[in-house]
């Protein structure tokens, strides 16, 4: 249920509401991350960790109303063919410390950090993120990420790593374990009454007990109750596991589906799932990363696209994803010459650490050998091919493009919005807050100003019960 | 080249700063009518606080933090309804206060016993980065056993190896933030490397409590080496803290006292000692003592601490200053015992009175935390000495 006053979110294929309301469109900017969509080699290109980079990125996005800022976390640093990968940008700050740092410098902006259920203990997580939702008064969100891999687990104290069946179990027990503690507090236990010399109205507040196989906890938890009381859950797990638990206890998913065939039916599916759990379709808000290219029109979008890809895939870089498919050293290749004649080599990933798209190739034969059919018709080296067969960007058109476009796939359900991934650093969102959301703002399907103070309200999302 | 600062030179006069933590260190200060215990969670109360500390030109603010619920017992848990219970993340705000403030140095507390060296590293040197140079960290052991239990991997330690696993413990903070040298980041489009990665380093560190690889995943940060804190009262912190941190805290009753201290923290290390005192000031010795016996009388108990508690005027502090300061301390943290009203006291009556006394810079430091202190910006440990490629 939608609270009193709000929206109701009920709204046929066409986008409309019975009220004539249009259907919202929801919409957050990520940070750029640490990958080769990032372009580095650009003259606009800056710090990725100056805080100044920060504040750009995320004051254009309150300024043009946005739902939420996000950023990604990796706990070690990738490596690929035994060395660190030096190709991409590298490095990040704590995303605790600069998302409270930009509670400060934004108003109603959501902050979104990517939190790991693996290395982290439940009462650190849960008190970082109740103190992170009290500093922006409500703005806290949490993308539950669950990367379990031994390889990282050499940075930490819980350096073992979990099988594969275990990590949903883990994450879940974890994100249980974390709700009882924020739990803990009701939110009206301090008073604070100086007459009488009453702090709190219940002695127990705070008192918590879990024991369960992963955590055998029990005391009282630190800091009151928070003004959202738990963080927005997101979450991105795209395997079966991964959209079940979403279904069942995430409030937003993020999502790489950004097509819209894709959308379509990833969308049905997770939507699908949510009955299952005494949940509406609402309560469930569906995100994809978007990546985009903007132009004064399609033409020079279309041109403008290309150019970004080939600063993407540079000749080294092409070389380096190729073998990440390949799964072996072909550092004795020509980026600017054919592929190798040779299949990659079947099994585990050995190549590449540190890196969950490698880890989601099922079928690299294949994929290989869809890539040479590619490269003989159309007389590719590697690093055209690779050029190719790296994703185009989700939206690339004049700001009119792509606000029809991104309109067309929220009313038609492909979508609830998008998580913009920009590729320039800090810069990157500026020509889509002055170009696409005045045209989205003036067909009534974005917001011109925030209605609410917390993000669970620019979701549209419940109070919680 | 490895990126060295040159040499400070060490400005003249007591360093001063405050130890914020609640509505003060008084358990009943929150019942002062110009408390405000419903604030304490929100952004507003701790931005008013740092922007007072500030414009007071002290050098530091250090902020207290715990992994449990305040309680006035060590082992368990109080269920006490009349103190001020429930807290935020220090190291969060203080990293909220930052882009909010200009010159003061910035020290949250954070418990080492529970947590990860790696995750502790990229949060300080991250707080570093949002403050351009004026993060430092106190580092502190939990025993308490009610504390193990809110995380329930370990029964507690023994007081020497808690502090066994803190030398550990900042001994991987400290190569962590080494572990990227000042140079790798070098965006070489010609080559299409973003870093060198022969200037990143894996520390390795391999020891009883934890095993680190490395590196970080956050760049070296502004100071390089944002200073380590520790508070000692013994034997076993001592030793640690002379051999582990750069700012030692110290609680000595007298000059005395401050002598036997400093004899005990004898190191070949460049540290700075400062004593730590819960003040309670007025305009005069009366006005002070009352307003201590009023808030003890609203406690039931007399207040004390393991620091001096000192009731008075900021003259009379100003005096047990300067004795403490012939007796050879580098400076204070002083305990507000309540706030804002000791805080405002030593703002607007302490430091101009230790200004007169030659006791304080005449201009506020400013720099980095580290250069106020009179540290240069240190080498980086995995970098060839002086040669480059």
């Amino acid at each position: 249920m939608a609270p009193a006053g709000q929206p109701v979110r009920g709204f046929g294929r066409d986008g409309m509401s019975t009220n004539g309301r249009r259907r919202q469109i929801h919409l957050a900017a990520h940070f750029p991350g640490v990958n080769n969509i990032t372009v580095w080699s650009d003259p606009e290109a800056g710090s990725h960790i100056d805080f100044s980079s920060f504040v750009h990125m995320a004051q254009t996005a309150e300024r043009a109303k946005f739902d939420f800022f996000f950023l990604a976390e990796g706990l070690r640093l990738r490596e690929q063919g035994g060395q660190i990968y030096d190709l991409d940008v590298m490095g990040r700050p704590d995303t605790f410390t600069v998302l409270a740092a930009l509670a400060a410098v934004t108003d109603r902006l959501g902050l979104a950090g990517t939190i790991n259920s693996t290395f982290n203990e439940p009462y650190e997580v849960a008190r970082q993120f109740a103190t992170l939702d009290h500093l922006s008064g409500g703005r806290a969100a949490w993308n539950v990420v669950t990367s379990w891999d031994a390889f990282t687990g050499e940075n930490f104290r819980r350096a073992g790593f979990l099988p594969l069946d275990q990590r949903y179990r883990r994450a879940e027990q974890f994100l249980l374990t974390t709700f009882e503690l924020l739990d803990s507090w009701r939110g009206d236990e301090i008073i604070a009454d100086k007459e009488a010399g009453v702090f709190l109205t219940d002695p127990d507040a705070g008192a918590f007990a879990h024991r369960d196989e992963l955590f055998d906890i029990a005391g009282r938890f630190n800091t009151p109750r928070s003004p959202q009381g738990r963080p927005v859950v997101l979450q991105a797990g795209d395997s079966d596991e991964g959209r079940e638990f979403a279904a069942a206890s995430s409030d937003a998913i993020f999502t790489r589906h950004s097509g819209y065939s894709g959308g379509r039916s990833f969308y049905d599916d997770v939507k699908g799932r949510l009955a299952r759990y005494g949940r509406q379709p609402d309560d469930l808000v569906v995100l994809p990363a978007a990546t985009f290219v903007l132009g004064d029109t399609d033409a020079e979008a279309e041109e403008l696209s290309r150019h970004v890809r080939e600063q993407q895939v540079s000749g080294p870089t092409a070389i380096k994803l190729l073998e990440q498919l390949w799964n072996r050293d072909l550092s004795a290749y020509d980026p600017d010459g054919p592929l190798p004649e040779f299949d990659p080599v079947a099994g585990e990933n050995t190549i590449s650490l540190g890196r969950a798209s490698v880890r989601m190739n099922k079928d690299p034969l294949g994929t290989a050998a869809k890539w040479r059919e590619l490269a003989e018709a159309k007389h590719l080296s590697i690093r055209q091919l690779m050029i190719e067969v790296s994703a185009r960007q989700s939206f690339i058109g004049s700001a009119r493009t792509v606000a029809d476009t991104m309109e067309r796939f929220v009313d038609e359900r492909a979508c609830d919005g998008f998580i913009l991934v920009p590729h320039i650093t800090p810069g990157g969102l500026d020509r889509f807050a002055r170009e696409v959301v005045p045209l989205l703002q003036e067909r009534g399907a974005f917001r011109a100003e925030y209605e609410d103070t917390t993000l669970r309200d620019h979701l549209g999302l419940a109070p919680l019960p | 080249m490895d990126r060295c600062g040159p040499e400070v030179p060490l400005s003249p006069g007591l360093f001063l700063g405050v130890a914020l933590d609640g509505t003060g260190w008084h358990p009943a200060s929150w019942r002062e009518d110009a408390a405000r215990p419903t604030e304490l969670l929100t952004a507003g109360y701790w931005t008013d606080l740092a922007r007072t500390a500030e414009a007071a030109e002290l050098d530091f603010l250090t902020l207290e933090d715990s992994l449990g619920l305040q309680s006035s017992r060590a082992a368990f848990h109080d269920n006490r309804v009349d103190l001020v219970r429930g807290r935020l993340d220090a190291v969060m705000i203080a990293a909220l206060v930052a882009p909010l403030t200009q010159r003061i140095g910035l020290i949250p507390s954070v418990t080492v016993t529970h947590t990860e060296p790696f995750h502790i590293s990229k949060a300080i040197a991250t707080l570093d980065y949002v403050s351009l140079g004026r993060a430092g960290v106190r580092v502190q052991v939990s025993a308490r056993p009610h504390e193990a239990a809110h995380f329930g991997r370990r029964a507690e330690l023994e007081a020497d190896d808690l502090f066994g696993e803190a030398a550990d413990y900042v001994e991987v903070v400290r190569g962590l933030w080494d572990s990227w040298e000042d140079d790798a980041e070098i965006r070489d489009v010609a080559a299409g490397r973003f870093v060198d990665r022969s200037k990143l380093h894996y520390i390795d560190f391999r020891g009883r409590w934890f095993n680190v690889k490395g590196p970080a995943i956050t760049p070296r940060p502004p100071q390089a080496q944002p200073p380590v804190m520790a508070l000692a009262h013994s034997k076993v912190p001592y030793r640690f803290a002379a051999a582990h941190a750069d700012l030692v805290l110290v609680t000595p009753t007298d000059a005395g006292d401050v002598r036997r201290i400093l004899g005990e923290l004898e190191t070949a290390r460049d540290i700075r000692v400062l004593a730590d005192v819960v003040v309670f000031l007025a305009a005069s010795r009366p006005e002070a003592e009352e307003r201590k016996q009023r808030l003890d009388d609203l406690f039931g108990h007399t207040y004390r601490s393991d620091a001096l508690v000192f009731t008075g005027t900021p003259t009379e502090l100003s005096d047990l200053m300067a004795g403490w300061a012939d007796a050879g301390i580098d400076g204070f943290r002083l305990r507000p015992g309540s706030l804002p009203s000791d805080l405002d006291a030593i703002g607007n009556g302490l430091v101009p009175l230790l200004r007169a006394r030659g006791l304080f810079p005449e201009v506020p430091r400013s720099g980095t935390l580290r250069a106020r202190f009179g540290w240069p910006r240190p080498a980086n440990r995995f970098a060839d000495s002086g040669v480059t490629a």
